[in-house]
This record gives structure tokens, C-alpha cells and sequence, in this order.
């Protein structure tokens, strides 16, 4: 290995790595937009609006986002709709992850016993309280490990992004490789951006989970 | 108004080829789903060892795949080790071996989930009638395993057909390879083939995908 090749290269994986950050962390955001607002039309049970969501979450959990975007970055100009290639990352990480986040958000809901809303309820609670101080907190507690996994499940598939043209770590590597052929410094400082972008996350996660388990059974 | 491309694909064996490459997507999901249940069971038992040397291994291993984007394996395989040791490998090798390797450590943890999730009482009981520790695994513990095993494993076979679109990226003729294919050989005739043909893989994969996890939802209803 070649660690002076490899220092000439940091400045252009660190940029890399900041244009992935925030795409991904835009995408996420996005993403739990996404999911908030279906899982209440969801849990409000809106006619029509419910019909729609139900289509939408299958249909971005059946589909890889590599296709899907494919499609709204080579399809959609077609008839006439163009969005810059940072735009359509954003969105389409938003797109795939709301459509996760809600399964996860919609299991959390799911997972809090009905006798804990009428109990609330036989207490003299309002629903909304209800909700908000009774209903709200189990189902966020039990969602988290879902919503984290999905987070770090979102932050790498930020690695396809290299195929609608954006300079993210996977196209900085990818067009390294195919300029000099310095084929392993650049995988080794790939795997090395990667490990500093998700192994914080990843650990992070694990603490708060340990910690939410520990506040659900009490003691 | 111009065609939408949809046109394009009904044209000679256009849309036969982008079935076949739809194929090279669900033929190596399926190679590698079904090396990665055999490992992964193995795995899954070796894991609920107390061994702590074991322990640590697979840890490391199961946060290396939950870390790494597969399309970094990829090109650590295809690219990087083919440099190191020097060999020639095939693009569909090296999406087996990673795809192996990844559901391997899927499959690992969900077994180990299945089999820590029987209740001790289920082996005490069985012990006390005594049956022999074989019989214990083969008639009482095995069979709750699998139950709670199929529908998770089916659904790897979703999310694996969904990643095996990456391939693409190791230069492997896939669904989104030969559509592109498609709309460059007809630029001319149909310059707006692109719309019709993306929307085509689109639903493609859904109509592939949708099925194998509904059936992985309702067996998981049935049977848990």
C-alpha cells in the first residue's frame, strides 16, 4: 500500500464524505417526514388517503432503490418533471426510507395493548392525553431500534447514489480506481470513510437500545 | 404527444431480454439465499455457544455486514481481491460470494434469534419424558425453529433479490443494464423510450418482490 497516494486522496474522499453525510442525513429527515404523516393517515383511518399510502409503502418496500432512482432521475424528465441529482437523492432516500419508517412507526403503535388506551381513558384521560402521555411513549420506546436500524440501512444505501452521478464515497472510489488503478489504497480508504460515518451510528444505536429496554421493564 | 416507450419494449425481443436480465437478478438471489440458509444455520448454532473466542468472531462479523453497504463488498471482491491474490473472477462469482457472505450473517442471527426464543420449559419437558438429547432437537426443538424461521428467511429472499440489483455496478448485465441497452439501441426512433422502459422495471421488480413478502407476512400470522 501506498500510504502517500492514499494522504493525496483524503481531501477528495472527505469531501465525499460530506456530500454523503448530508444527502443522508436530508434523506433520513426526510424519511421520518415521510413516515409520520403516513402512519397517522394510517391510524386516522382517512378513506381515501389510507387506500393511497398502503399502495405507496408497498410499493417502495418492494422495489430496490437503485431502480427507484433510476426512474425519477432517467424517467421522470421525460415527461417533463427535472430535478437536480442532489434533489432526487434526497427525495428518493425520503421515498424508500418513509416507506420503511412507517412499517416501523405503524409496529410501535401496533405493539402497545388496547387495555393501555382504556385504561388511560377509565382515568378520566382525554384521548389526545391519552395519547401523548400514555400511548406515545411505549410506541416510541419499542420503535427505536426499528427507526435506528433503518437510519443505518438508509446511510448505506447512499452508496448507489454514484449511479445518478452525484460525488459520493462509492463514485470518489469508483473514479479513483478507474483513473491511476490504485485499486487498494482507494478500497482500503473506502472501507475507512464508511467505518467513520456508520460505526458511530451503529454504536450509538446499540447504547439506546440497551437503555430504552432497560426504561420499558423498569427496574 | 410523443411515445412514452412502453412501444419500444413490445418491439421484437425487447421485452423477453429484459426478462432474462430480470432472471440473472432472481437466479443469483436464489443461489445465494440458498447458500446462505445452509451457513447461516450452522452459524446460528455455533452462536448460541458460550464459547467467547466464538462470540467475538461473530460479532465482529455480523457488524462488518450490518456496516459496510454491499455494494462496497462487491467491490472489495471484484476489484480488490482479485488484485491482491491475483485471480480471475467471474462478475457472478463475486456477487455470490458477497451475497452468501451477507445472508449468511442474516440468516446466522435469525436463527440464533429462533432458537433462544424457545422456552427453556420446552427443553426441560421434553428431557423429562425422556427423550434423548437427539430427540430433543429432532421432534420439539427443530420444529418450532423452522416454524419461526420460514417466514423470515422468505423475506431475505426479497431484500436479496432487491440488493442483487447492485451487480449492475460490477458490470453484469442485469434488468436496468438491458433496459439501458434498450433505450440507447432505439434513441433515435423513440427518444422518450426511457420513461416507458424504467416504469417497466419498476413494476417488474414490484410484481416479484410484492407477492414473496405478502406470503412471508401471512405465514408469519399463521404461524406465530
Amino acid at each position: 500500500m501506498d500510504l502517500a497516494v492514499m494522504q493525496s486522496y483524503l481531501p477528495l474522499y472527505r469531501d465525499a464524505l460530506f456530500l454523503t453525510l448530508r444527502i443522508g442525513w436530508q434523506g433520513v429527515f426526510l424519511a421520518l417526514v415521510f413516515g409520520l404523516v403516513c402512519v397517522i393517515i394510517l391510524h386516522l383511518k382517512i378513506p381515501v388517503l389510507k387506500t393511497l399510502t398502503g399502495f405507496y409503502v408497498e410499493l417502495f418496500r418492494n422495489t430496490p432503490l437503485l431502480v427507484q432512482l433510476f426512474f425519477l432521475y432517467f424517467a421522470l424528465p421525460r415527461i417533463g418533471i427535472r430535478m437536480t441529482p442532489e434533489f432526487t437523492g434526497c427525495l428518493g432516500l425520503g421515498l424508500i426510507g418513509g416507506a420503511y419508517m412507517t412499517e416501523t412507526f405503524r409496529s410501535g403503535l401496533e405493539s402497545v395493548p388496547k387495555i393501555q388506551e382504556e385504561s388511560a381513558q377509565s382515568l378520566g384521560m382525554t384521548p389526545l392525553l391519552a395519547f401523548r402521555h400514555v400511548i406515545l411513549p411505549q410506541a416510541v420506546a419499542s420503535s427505536v431500534p426499528g427507526i435506528l436500524a433503518n437510519v443505518i440501512f438508509l446511510l448505506k444505501e447512499t452508496s448507489v447514489f454514484s449511479t445518478i452521478s452525484l460525488m459520493d464515497l462509492m463514485f470518489t472510489a469508483k473514479d479513483l480506481i478507474g483513473m491511476y488503478a490504485k485499486t487498494i489504497e482507494c478500497l482500503v480508504l473506502l472501507v475507512i470513510f464508511y467505518l467513520i460515518m456508520l460505526l458511530p451510528v451503529s454504536v450509538a444505536g446499540s447504547v439506546l437500545e440497551r437503555r430504552l429496554r432497560h426504561a420499558e421493564f423498569g427496574d | 404527444m410523443q411515445s412514452l416507450g412502453i412501444d419500444v419494449l413490445l418491439r421484437g425481443t425487447n421485452f423477453l431480454r429484459l426478462l432474462s436480465g430480470l432472471w440473472v437478478a432472481v437466479r443469483i438471489s436464489l443461489i445465494s439465499v440458498a447458500i446462505s440458509i445452509a451457513f447461516g444455520i450452522v452459524m446460528g448454532m455455533l452462536m448460541t455457544s458460550k464459547n467467547r473466542i466464538l462470540q467475538v468472531i461473530f460479532r465482529i462479523y455480523l457488524e462488518i455486514v450490518r456496516i459496510m453497504p454491499q455494494m462496497v463488498l462487491l467491490f472489495i471482491v471484484y476489484f480488490g481481491t482479485t488484485r491482491v491474490f491475483g485471480w480471475n473472477l467471474s462478475s457472478e462469482k463475486a456477487a455470490v460470494i458477497v451475497f452468501s457472505f451477507w445472508g449468511t450473517a442474516e440468516m446466522g442471527d435469525l436463527v440464533r434469534g429462533a432458537l433462544i426464543s424457545i422456552p427453556k420449559i420446552q427443553y426441560e419437558s421434553a428431557r423429562a419424558l425422556g427423550m434423548k438429547e437427539k430427540d430433543v432437537y429432532l421432534y420439539v426443538i427443530l420444529p418450532q425453529t423452522i416454524r419461526r424461521m420460514i417466514p423470515l428467511s422468505i423475506n431475505l429472499i426479497t431484500r436479496m433479490i432487491k440488493t442483487t440489483s447492485l451487480v449492475m455496478m460490477i458490470g453484469m448485465v442485469e434488468v436496468l443494464k438491458v433496459g439501458q441497452q434498450i433505450i440507447e439501441a432505439n434513441r433515435r426512433t423513440s427518444p422518450n423510450a426511457a420513461f416507458g422502459v424504467f416504469a417497466v422495471v419498476f413494476i417488474l421488480y414490484f410484481l416479484i418482490c410484492w407477492p414473496i413478502s405478502r406470503l412471508s407476512v401471512w405465514l408469519e400470522k399463521r404461524w406465530a
